[in-house]
This record gives structure tokens, sequence and C-alpha cells, in this order.
């Protein structure tokens, strides 16, 4: 009987949680738009969420690419087949480790970030202050932050996919020799615009979606303690990787499955 | 509020995202070489089209002049009619050409390696036009077949 009122309490407590998110989603991005006023906001959240990742973006790109290079060779070589080196490493980063890795490292290097900050920014009172002089904290503070992530990620996760590639190539053909225009002549046979670059972008937006509303959520929505903002910072990573890890399966099923 | 040099990093964030782009569509998908410019399609039958796929190169002596464009089955004959889509640059192929599928290498993908026919110079030149069935074509290698073969001949020693 008591775990019946627990597992009651507990689903309804996820359920109005998940309709606060939509509201809070709801209220941030569905408002007449203000170009001229939130631009400049938004110009200011991309530096802070996009340029200030494109360091770990740039150097985590560049290495697992190398790593990809070296052990898609050692492998490949084995079978005569090291000329397959170019579209192993271009499809695998274009299609998975592109999107997902630049997800899982958004949300640790700026979802937390974002949970933290207006997570703050509710426990000093700022959100409340900025309802007390008639401004909307969803339209300031919220969309803001919402659209950085949303037009950040895929970018990001562009310039990690080139930056991977060249590092395949770096490893791949620099070092262990594989020819050059066997590595790009192979890849551009197999890898298709559509299908493989624009999955990709279509990918990382609905990852960029997912972490941001997850990472404002939990910063709009933390126990206003030092204890309840250290809690909201966690499960945004948590729940951020978790969702973009299930989500990448049930998209790469539909994009890439039985056609 | 938005200082110049925040401007200035976003704007080299973005402009690093578009080259990052183009590096992709054009260095790593080929967009602008392979689907660019005018097409003109030719027919061809074969017995079996093995691995071949769409999209795959159609190359004269290593060159590709174009993309095999459909794959689909003749509803009467249930032979394999394969469709390609060949650059317009090269529109003067003569009607005795034939085509058979060929392997790039011992694993790699199967693509339609295709052999210009000779002209005849006594009599008008024919040229294979839009539309054109290719009469002369060999299929793909399979190899289970080719074991059977190979294990039947023994048998026959």
């Amino acid at each position: 009987m008591e775990s019946l009122i627990n597992l009651g309490s507990r689903t309804l407590g996820k359920a109005s949680a998940l309709g606060r998110a939509f509201l809070m989603l709801m209220g941030a991005i569905v408002a007449r738009p203000q170009p001229l006023k939130n631009t400049p906001l938004v110009i200011n959240q991309i530096y802070v969420v996009g340029v200030q990742s494109l360091l770990i973006i740039l150097v985590s790109g560049l290495f697992i690419g190398m790593v990809m290079g070296l052990q898609g060779y050692t492998i490949l070589v084995s079978y005569g087949a090291e000329g397959s080196l170019g579209p192993m490493v271009a499809l695998s980063l274009l299609r998975e480790l592109g999107p997902v890795v630049t997800a899982l490292l958004f949300a640790g290097r700026a979802g937390s970030a974002l949970t933290a900050e207006i997570g703050l920014m509710k426990a000093t009172e700022q959100l409340s202050s900025l309802e007390m002089m008639a401004v909307d904290p969803l339209r300031r503070i919220v969309a803001p932050r919402f659209w950085a992530g949303m037009i950040s990620m895929p970018l990001l996760a562009i310039i990690f996919s080139a930056v991977g590639i060249l590092g395949g190539h770096l490893v791949g053909v620099d070092w262990l020799g594989v020819d050059s225009g066997t590595y790009w002549s192979v890849m551009q046979a197999t890898v298709d615009f559509d299908k493989d670059i624009m999955n990709g972008v279509i990918k990382s937006i609905l990852f960029a979606m997912v972490c941001t509303w997850i990472a404002i959520f939990k910063g709009y929505d933390a126990i206003p303690t030092s204890e309840g903002i250290s809690k909201a910072t966690t499960q945004t990573v948590v729940y951020s990787s978790l969702a973009v890890l299930g989500l990448d399966f049930v998209l790469t099923a539909l994009m890439f499955g039985i056609e | 509020m938005t200082s110049k040099k925040v401007e200035l990093m976003v704007g080299v964030f973005v402009a690093i995202a578009i080259a990052a782009l183009l590096l992709l569509a054009l260095k790593v998908a080929n967009q602008g070489m392979s689907t660019q410019g005018e097409t003109y399609e030719l027919k061809a039958k074969f017995d079996n089209i093995g691995g071949l796929k769409v999209r795959s190169a159609v190359r004269v002596g290593g060159v590709t002049i174009g993309r095999v464009e459909s794959i689909e089955l003749d509803p009467k004959d249930f032979v394999p009619i394969v469709t390609l889509a060949i650059s317009s640059e090269y529109n003067e192929f003569p009607d005795t050409s034939s085509v058979s599928i060929l392997t790039s290498g011992l694993l790699g993908e199967q693509y339609v390696g295709f052999y210009p026919g000779f002209v005849m110079y006594d009599s008008e030149p024919a040229y294979l036009k839009n539309g054109d069935y290719i009469e002369d074509t060999k299929s793909a290698l399979v190899l289970e077949d080719l074991i059977g073969q190979f294990l039947f001949s023994k048998g026959k020693d």
C-alpha cells in the first residue's frame, strides 16, 4: 500500500514537472518576436554557449577522428581494405559521433552552466525582481538561452565532424600511409549530402532542443537553495546524456534503418 | 549590452561553422561534382546485377562519367533494368558500346564499366541517345556461381 502511494505520488510529480517544462518552453518561445530587442541577447548567449564551447569541441573532434583513423586502419589493413578508411571515419562521424558526442559535451560544458546560472538567478531572487519590473523572465532570460543553444549545437556538430575527418586524414594518410586520393575519393563516392550530412544536422538540431530544454527547465525549476542547484546541475547532465543516447537510437532506426 | 568583441567572436564562430559545412559538402560528399550538370539516360538489361546500387558509378576506363539512376525489374522478362544517368558532356558513344558490372578491388563496391564500341566510318555513325537500350551487357560475377562452375568442371575430370 505504502509503495503504491509512493509510486502514485512519483508519477504525479513527474507528470506535473513535464507539464511545467512544456508550459515554460511555450512561454519562452511562443511570443511576439521582437528581433531588435532580442537579437543582441541571443548573440550574447551564443558567445557563452557556442563560442566558449568551441575549444573543447575542436580538441575532442580532432582526437576522436585521430583515434578512429588509427583503430580503423589497424582493422581494415588486415583485410587489405585500408582504402575504406575514409568512408568509415566520415560516415561514423557524420551520422553518429558528431551529433552525439557534441550533445554530450554540450550537456556537460554548456548545459550544466545554464542550469547553474538560471538556478542561482532564482535562488538570489533575480527572476522575481525581473517580474517586479514587469519584465517577463521567460522571454528575457530563458528564450535567448534556448535559441542560442538551438543555433550553436548544430554548428558545433558540423565543426566536430569536419575536424574529426581531418584528424582521421592526419593519422590515416600523413602518418600511416593511406593514399590521400583514395581517402577522399572513396569517401566522396560513399557519403551522400542529403542522406548522411543533412540527417546528421537534423539529429543535432533535435539533440540541441532536448539538451537546452532540459538544462533551462532544471535551472528554472530548481529548488532555490545551494543543495537544490547542485542537484539540478547533476540532473541536467545525467538526463541530457540519457535522453540524447536514447533519442539517438530512435533517430538512427528511423533515418538509417530498413528502408 | 553586446560588446563588439562578443559580436566578432560569434561572427568568427558562425564563419568557422559555414566553412566546415562547405568542407563537408564539397570535399566529403562531393556535392558539386556528382549531381551537377546535364545528364541523359541510357538503359541496359542485365541477367544479374549482383551488388549494384543506385548512385553506383559508371566508368569508362576508370573515369566516372555518370551514376546509376534507378534499378527496376522488367515486369515481363523478369530481368533487371538499370537506368544510367550519363553526363551530357559525353554524348557520342556508338550504339555498339557495351556495359558490364565490375567490382573495384577484391572487397570494393560494384560499378558499371562502360566500353565504347567502334564507329564504322564507311556508314553513318549511330550514337546512343536519351532512353536508348544498350544491347551488349555482361552481368555481375556472382561468387557462388563461379564456385559452382568450378566444382562442376572438376567433377567431370
